[in-house]
């Protein structure tokens, strides 16, 4: 169970981050760590003790395998997560050769 | 970009050639093993990476570089597209029908349509997060121009 | 045999998007011209879709794999009276809007990118709208919310980046709370099918799992829909983009990643709780009234009509979540569907007359330069179509008759009434008051009150492929009132309300039991 508690740590200290954190770069690698807390809860929860990789043996099919499919949506969430954090660098790219700066204090053009 | 010192690129120089092979590797058996499309097609993409750093590249033709990927990226995505509509024409008339024979379990040519999709995801792959990895040299490029 | 053209509403914007991306560069004005007809082409089959279904549900297995001893393995895609509503309004409203941006864009550079994004957007609106599967409404949902990032930032200037920002950051908590749900209820039910959730739930749960699942959901859809605690990117996101993706964004977007799902996912899958009623049902009434007050101190127009979006998904959420309360309460069930009709008729309404203010938004800023309503005035001799059309709107929005925006409004009102929520009755008719002053207001500042000490009022009317969709939304306003006709309310409103009614009935299409 602490695995668990682990992951939904992790999750939590993302989320700090992304509330606290006054750097853009810093908000963006917060929000890497919230995404990769799920994954890790994702790949625990196919797991099961003493079972081997989901590919089946020919010889033996009948041994215990582990839940193929979180496996699937981890590496699925992998690729979203993949464009998510290529487009948000890029935003902050292009934010930081507007502004000149990465301090999020300092970009506050919209407001009300 | 600039180059790195020669031990860099020696070193690149060995092991580019063996990271790729093994990304083939990776997406070619991907219906057999763990792995498959999108981990060999970020292996692909890592020795490109791997030889842009160590060598270096000006910025007109990493401009040209990114053009290349973004196409290659967006015709292997459609050829999976057609792969998966090939399944609404052929067979029971269903999207993303596996119609092709299965072949024998474990061997390398077999599980019908399933190499064909690992392929192209992995070219689709290999392209885009090379174009990432270029565009994004290329907005730094612009700001400490 | 199933239904062929279920795919097709994925895998035609799909095709479209990447085609536009290796063609568009090749072939001069191939972009916009592939864009309008796979939008054609979507509209086409969406309309068709909802007149021959007459309501009944019709599910699609992806790949073709069959239920194993009744539980369903492999992707399902489900159409049924309410997604097929959805359906048409997000492809009309993509079709006009690429018709307007046909001039608007002109003005950018990379157009072809846009118009590959705007397919994306589209693809993914259908598949979550389509998708019978939660880890699929996940997929799509991140394919448009993607793609909408991108879009806000089109303009790459100051303001689209800040906006954008915001926006992929607190849709990046949103999409993570979401899968934190999708992985908890993958831990204990181990589907993902929501038909198939919901009948391994019946058999017994644990409560506090099922309420911190429930809660992850809401707020993750609730960020996505910009419910009122959770509403912070939407005045910037849609104020920032280019008008015809504020049009898809306000009008769609978050419609069907945002209240869509939820609508869905509360009354087909979870079994409704009175808790849970209680709670959507105020943040409905939040949103409703603290939006409206947000929007009548704007001077931007098009802060002024994001915070009014926020205000009228109130609306909807109020009154699903007034469904929901009689439905757990086991009683009137005939008020609880006049209440889910309304909800759903007013979700309809407002994509219609939401999309055609951010294009006469879009339409101000084209020929005058500015957003700020104290620096135009008079435009209703420069522009009569522009006027004529958000004139439409503006009544529409504020619930005049004999514009649709009044029979939605009628409906939650009396369904509101008839529930004995007497006070929500009340606050939802004082809204409805604040919100004809804000866009008499508008309609002053904008189009009549000609500054006297200025000899020429500055702007001439915009081209006609943005006048074009301007006044087929203008029509669609006024035409959608017939939707409360009886023999057009049976065909396209009650078999929405029926299968959210009734959850049984799209559990048992699926399961097949």
């Amino acid at each position: 169970m602490t695995v668990y508690w682990l992951c939904f740590i992790l999750f939590l200290t993302g989320l700090y981050g992304v509330i606290t954190r006054r750097n853009l770069v810093k908000i963006a690698i917060s929000l890497s760590i919230m995404e990769f807390s799920i994954f890790l809860l994702l790949a625990l929860v196919g797991y099961a003790d003493g079972a081997v990789a989901p590919i089946v043996d020919p010889a033996d099919p009948f041994k215990v395998y582990v839940d193929p499919l979180p496996q699937a949506m981890v590496l699925t969430a992998i690729v979203i997560g993949l464009a998510t954090t290529a487009m948000l660098m890029a935003v902050i790219i292009r934010l930081y050769r507007k502004y000149g700066t990465f301090d999020i204090r300092e970009i506050k053009n919209l407001r009300g | 970009m600039k180059g790195m010192t020669v031990v860099v690129k020696k070193t690149t120089q060995l092991i580019a050639g063996l990271v790729f092979l093994y990304g083939i590797y990776i997406i070619i058996h991907g219906h057999l093993t763990p792995g498959g499309g999108f981990a060999g097609g970020v292996i692909l993409a890592g020795s490109f990476i791997l030889l842009i750093l160590a060598y270096g590249s000006d910025f007109l033709h990493l401009v040209r570089e990114e053009a290349g990927t973004t196409l290659y990226e967006n015709l292997a995505i459609l050829v999976v597209l057609v792969l998966a509509l090939s399944g609404l024409l052929l067979g029971t008339h269903v999207f993303f029908l596996n119609w092709a024979p299965k072949g024998v379990a474990g061997e390398l040519i077999s599980a019908g349509l399933l190499p064909l999709y690992n392929i192209f995801i992995g070219i689709e792959v290999a392209a885009s997060i090379l174009s990432i990895f270029l565009a994004l040299v290329i907005f730094k490029e612009e700001i400490t121009k | 045999m199933m239904n062929p053209l279920i795919p097709l509403f994925v895998a035609v914007p799909l095709a479209g998007a990447f085609l536009i991306m290796i063609l568009g560069r090749f072939i001069k004005h191939f972009d916009r011209v592939a864009a309008s007809l796979v939008l054609l082409f979507l509209v086409i089959i969406s309309l068709h879709a909802i007149v021959s279904s007459g309501g009944s549900t019709s599910v699609y297995k992806v790949g073709g794999w069959e239920a194993v001893n009744k539980i369903p393995i492999g992707i399902y895609m489900v159409m049924d009276g309410f997604s097929v509503i959805v359906l048409c309004i997000v492809n009309l409203i993509g079709l006009l809007s690429v018709i307007y941006s046909i001039s608007y864009i002109s003005r950018y550079t990379s157009e072809n990118f846009f118009y590959s994004l705007f397919c994306l957007m589209v693809a993914g609106m259908n598949g979550v709208v389509l998708s019978g599967d939660l880890f699929n409404i996940f997929v799509f949902l991140e394919i448009s919310a993607i793609s909408s990032y991108a879009l806000v930032a089109f303009g790459v200037e100051k303001d689209e980046l800040e906006a954008t920002f915001k926006y992929q950051v607190l849709g990046g908590v949103a999409s993570f709370l979401i899968l934190f749900g999708i992985g908890f209820i993958y831990w204990k039910t181990k589907t993902l099918n929501i038909a198939d959730v919901r009948t391994v739930f019946s058999t017994g749960y644990d409560r506090n799992y099922y309420l911190l699942v429930q809660i992850l959901l809401l707020s993750g859809f609730g960020l996505k829909a910009a419910i009122i605690p959770f509403h912070a990117w939407l005045p910037d996101a849609h104020s920032s983009a280019p008008s015809p993706i504020s049009a898809m964004l306000s009008g769609v977007l978050i419609k069907a990643i945002g209240i869509y799902v939820i609508i869905r996912l509360f009354f087909n899958m979870f079994a409704i709780s009175e808790g849970m009623a209680v709670l959507i049902t105020t943040l409905g009434t939040l949103s409703m009234f603290i939006g409206v007050f947000l929007a009548v101190g704007q001077w931007d127009i098009k802060r002024l009509l994001a915070y009014h979006s926020i205000s009228q998904m109130g609306y909807v959420v109020l009154s699903a979540g007034i469904g929901m309360i009689l439905i757990s309460r086991e009683i009137r069930y005939e008020v609880a569907a006049l209440a889910i009709a309304g909800s759903i008729f007013h979700l309809i309404n407002h994509a219609a007359f939401k999309s055609l203010l951010f294009l006469n938004a879009g339409a101000i800023e084209y020929s005058t330069g500015t957003r700020d309503l104290k620096e135009m005035g008079g435009l209703s001799k420069t522009m009569p179509v522009t006027s004529g059309t958000s004139f439409v709107a503006s009544l529409s929005i504020s619930g005049i008759p004999p514009f649709n925006g009044f029979f939605s409004k009628l409906i939650i009102i009396i369904a509101a009434v008839m529930a004995r929520f007497y006070l929500l009755a009340a606050l939802a008719a004082l809204v409805s008051i604040i919100t004809l002053a804000s866009f008499l207001k508008f309609q002053r500042y904008a189009f009549y009150n000609q500054d006297p000490d200025r000899k020429k009022t500055k702007g001439k009317e915009v081209p006609f492929p943005m006048l074009f969709s301007m006044i087929i939304l203008g029509m669609i306003c006024l035409l959608l009132s017939l939707l409360v006709i009886p023999g057009i309310r049976e065909m396209i409103l009650t078999p929405a309300t029926d299968i959210l009614m009734d959850p049984s009935r799209y559990t048992s299409q699926i399961t097949g039991t």
